[in-house]
């Protein structure tokens, strides 16, 4: 499923460039192969490329350079009619001059189905989205999420390999949101369909992908599953993209394999894993998760390095408490801590001691 | 008590007090809905009187006239309130009563009484509507009885003018004889009453105005359909250019607004004569012989383009506020489910433009039919429209009474072609801007 030969992919890209203007690149050499039955989602700034990227494999850009791929075939000249690829829109595109049942109908209309076929399917798709009453309503009388459901089903009524979506779940509110995750992720997972998402959300990114492709400045920066590329970002745009992260500036001391000893500017030294890191003395920016920094010895790796903090303030967040610490000179270090019966509280002005697992802090390239 | 009812929050506050007996009311007991219109009173007045300017210019300046003018098409008393007598003896009367001596007795003092009271032009000119050629008639025996008249009256009359024993004359007058008469009405669709007082049609040489209604809501519709095949794409470019381009081309729509009528259509009469511009460029090119220039104006064609010209902006710009509403996720969204681009166009884009469509088409066919100075000007006989007859009537004939009755009619079909649309399409549908 998550093969990345070229022979086997479903979808690919190679070396796709695209250009708007003629001056600058909006895609930028960009390789990417999807497998079949895989949930792939672009996620990225806007302005990064991703939508671009989803509009060339739907038909609606061209690609300046470099050639795309659907199950063998070269599509960059086939127009979007032709391509049988299902899409959900942004604010989800549906007719409003039509009815629910007639904007269904519309794919099988222009695919010459007959009349009792095309009924069986609307009826079909509507039940697999838990809408089949709504057939004779208009799109204007449905609330957000219906219409997020009916424009779902219209994608999936012809039965196409493959859907993209494009910031489908942006218009609902965060219930709704999460709520639709899951009924499109069981919905993939029951048709085995392969789906391209687009979405600048990383937590609906990470809750619904086999793998993400971040974007930033026209290329993928990272191409990994969600744990991946959570625990263990290759580059600082990564690790400062999904999730929250502290990042620490230093200079190599020691090289030793991957593992690595960091002096850091605002003095102090650490232990870390070298990621881009390729020889002694070369500027990093260590990064580290907030949920793995450890403040008693005893949760600590033996021998680890572990530097002086400082508690600024302590918050209060219902399940985890989030201290801020003053860290090597930089008062913005969070650390996060799990509110159970026995945590140790903190108070301002407290100085502890701080330290981690040497995976878990990862030399990546200068900011 | 008024202060607490002059508070809405109070009246909303307190309906749960008066729950239980029936009608809502608030805490002191005021009934909620008068509460609410107290409440809200002195808004809608002060609303009111900021309206009022305008209400009263618009009775003045537009809903008085217009109705004075409509009802001179079916109220005309030149007749009867200065022949008295003669209209006193029609009212006693059976209809087609041949004239007795009562009857010329009658006629003969209003005649004296009118040619003295030098009102006989005006009665002339009413009896003129309806039976062409018989004001001189009037007021030749005008001139003639203020010199005296002695009876017996019909022979005297008969002596001044045998016209007066025409049947078909007295049936006239005795039509006239009432100030409220449907003869405007049925000389407009081209009908008139023989001496009977039958409906007939007119002689066909005199049949000019139900041509010219169909002329004028043929030549209106093929406007129309004109505007919306050259607007149709240019409101789509309007609405689908980047900003700076589609400014500059909104600019080229608007400026014929800015122009006026007159510079336009006095360029059209320079591009379109026989000596003129196009003529000179087609017998240049070729395509055309010297002695074969086109006739492309002061006549049907030229009506039809300085038309289409002219009400252009007015079929594009509700075509392009309906436009620029429309999500290109639409069209993009049918050609991912299959559609190809023309299918697209036609099942898609298409049917979210018809509000505008409706509106641009109404405006235009509206404005078409009750257009006066394009035809007169570049229209030749073959393009003039029933508003020159209108104004022909109003400023050549003087017979306003006419001009109101063909207006009316206009103004009526109008109105049942709006009426047609509300019903096939709805007026909800009519988006204007």
């Amino acid at each position: 499923m998550l093969d990345d030969r070229h022979g086997d992919a479903f979808v690919a890209f190679e070396h796709v460039q695209k250009s708007y203007d003629g001056q600058t690149l909006v895609v930028k050499d960009l390789n990417l192969s999807i497998g079949r039955g895989e949930f792939l989602t672009m996620l990225g700034p806007s302005g990064s490329g991703k939508t671009t990227c989803l509009m060339m494999l739907a038909g609606f850009e061209t690609a300046t350079n470099g050639e795309i791929r659907l199950d063998g075939r070269p599509i960059n000249q086939v127009p979007p009619h032709k391509r049988g690829i299902g899409m959900v829109f942004q604010n989800y595109a549906l007719f409003p001059h039509m009815t629910v049942g007639e904007n269904l109908s519309f794919p099988l209309e222009v695919r010459g189905m007959g009349k009792d076929e095309r009924q069986t399917r609307i009826a079909r798709a509507l039940d697999m989205v838990q809408m089949g009453k709504f057939a004779n309503r208009r799109p204007a009388q449905l609330s957000g999420g219906q219409q997020q459901r009916i424009a779902l089903a219209r994608a999936l009524v012809f039965d196409p390999e493959l859907v993209l979506m494009d910031e489908p779940l942006g218009a609902l509110d965060k219930q709704l949101r999460e709520h639709m995750q899951f009924e499109i992720k069981h919905l993939h997972e029951k048709l085995g369909i392969t789906v391209v998402y687009v979405t600048h959300d990383q937590g609906e990114a990470l809750t619904m992908s086999d793998r993400i492709a971040v974007f930033n400045d026209g290329r993928i920066q990272q191409l990994a599953p969600p744990s991946d590329l959570y625990e263990r970002p290759e580059n600082i745009f990564v690790a400062s993209f999904i999730g929250e992260n502290n990042v620490l500036p230093g200079t190599i001391e020691q090289l030793d394999g991957d593992r690595a000893l960091v002096r850091l500017d605002g003095g102090g030294v650490i232990d870390a894993t070298a990621v881009n890191i390729r020889e002694k003395g070369q500027r990093t920016t260590v990064s580290i998760r907030p949920e793995r920094v450890e403040f008693k010895p005893e949760m600590m790796s033996q021998g680890a390095h572990t530097i002086e903090a400082q508690v600024m303030e302590v918050i209060y967040m219902g399940d985890i408490l989030r201290a801020r610490l003053k860290v090597a000179g930089s008062d913005n270090f969070v650390m996060k801590m799990r509110n159970t019966i026995g945590q140790t509280r903190l108070d301002p002005g407290q100085v502890i001691r701080i330290g981690w697992h040497p995976q878990d802090a990862r030399a990546l390239d200068p900011i | 008590m008024a202060d607490a009812a002059l508070d809405p929050h109070a009246a909303i506050a307190t309906t749960a007090s008066g729950v239980g007996s029936g009608t809502l009311t608030t805490a002191d007991g005021m009934p909620l809905a008068r509460a609410l219109a107290h409440s809200q009173r002195r808004a809608r007045r002060r609303a009111f009187l900021l309206v009022l300017p305008l209400l009263a210019f618009i009775l003045i300046t537009f809903v008085v006239p217009i109705g004075q003018m409509l009802a001179r098409s079916f109220h005309n008393d030149g007749f009867s309130a200065n022949m008295p007598q003669v209209s006193a003896w029609f009212a006693s009367t059976e209809h087609g009563t041949a004239p007795d001596d009562a009857a010329w007795t009658a006629l003969a003092q209003d005649l004296v009484a009118s040619a003295d009271a030098r009102s006989i032009g005006v009665v002339g000119t009413r009896i003129n509507y309806d039976m062409p050629g018989t004001r001189s008639l009037f007021t030749a025996t005008g001139r003639q009885v203020r010199r005296g008249l002695e009876p017996p009256y019909q022979e005297a009359l008969l002596e001044i003018n045998e016209a007066w024993g025409d049947p078909r004359l007295w049936s006239v007058m005795r039509s006239a004889s009432t100030p409220v008469t449907a003869n405007f009405y049925l000389a407009a669709v081209d009908r008139t009453r023989d001496e009977d007082g039958n409906i007939q049609q007119v002689e066909e040489q005199q049949r000019i105005y139900l041509t010219l209604f169909w002329r004028t809501f043929w030549l209106s519709a093929v406007i129309t359909g004109l505007t919306f095949i050259l607007g149709f794409p240019i409101a789509h470019l309007l609405a689908t250019l980047p900003m700076r381009k589609s400014n500059l081309l909104m600019i080229l729509v608007l400026l014929p607004f800015w122009t006026s009528l007159l510079v336009r259509t006095t360029s059209w009469m320079v591009l379109l004569q026989q000596q003129g511009v196009i003529n000179d460029i087609l017998v240049w090119m070729g395509i055309i012989g010297g002695d074969a220039r086109l006739q492309m104006i002061y006549n049907r064609t030229g009506t039809i383009i300085a038309m289409t010209h002219i009400l252009l902006p007015f079929m594009i710009l509700p075509l392009y506020s309906v436009m620029r509403t429309i999500n290109p996720a639409y069209v993009r969204a049918a050609r991912s489910l299959g559609a190809t681009s023309w299918t697209a166009f036609r099942r898609v884009y298409f049917p979210q433009t018809l509000p505008g469509l409706g509106a641009g088409a109404m405006l235009v066919f509206i404005l078409a039919v009750g257009y006066y100075i394009t035809p007169a000007l570049v229209g030749g006989s073959s393009g003039q429209l029933i508003s020159n007859m209108i104004a022909q009537h109003m400023t050549g004939t003087l017979n306003w009474s006419m001009a109101a009755a063909l207006a009316a009619l206009l103004l009526g079909s109008v109105l049942i072609l709006y009426w047609l649309y509300d019903r096939l399409v709805g007026v909800d549908n009519l988006k204007l801007g």
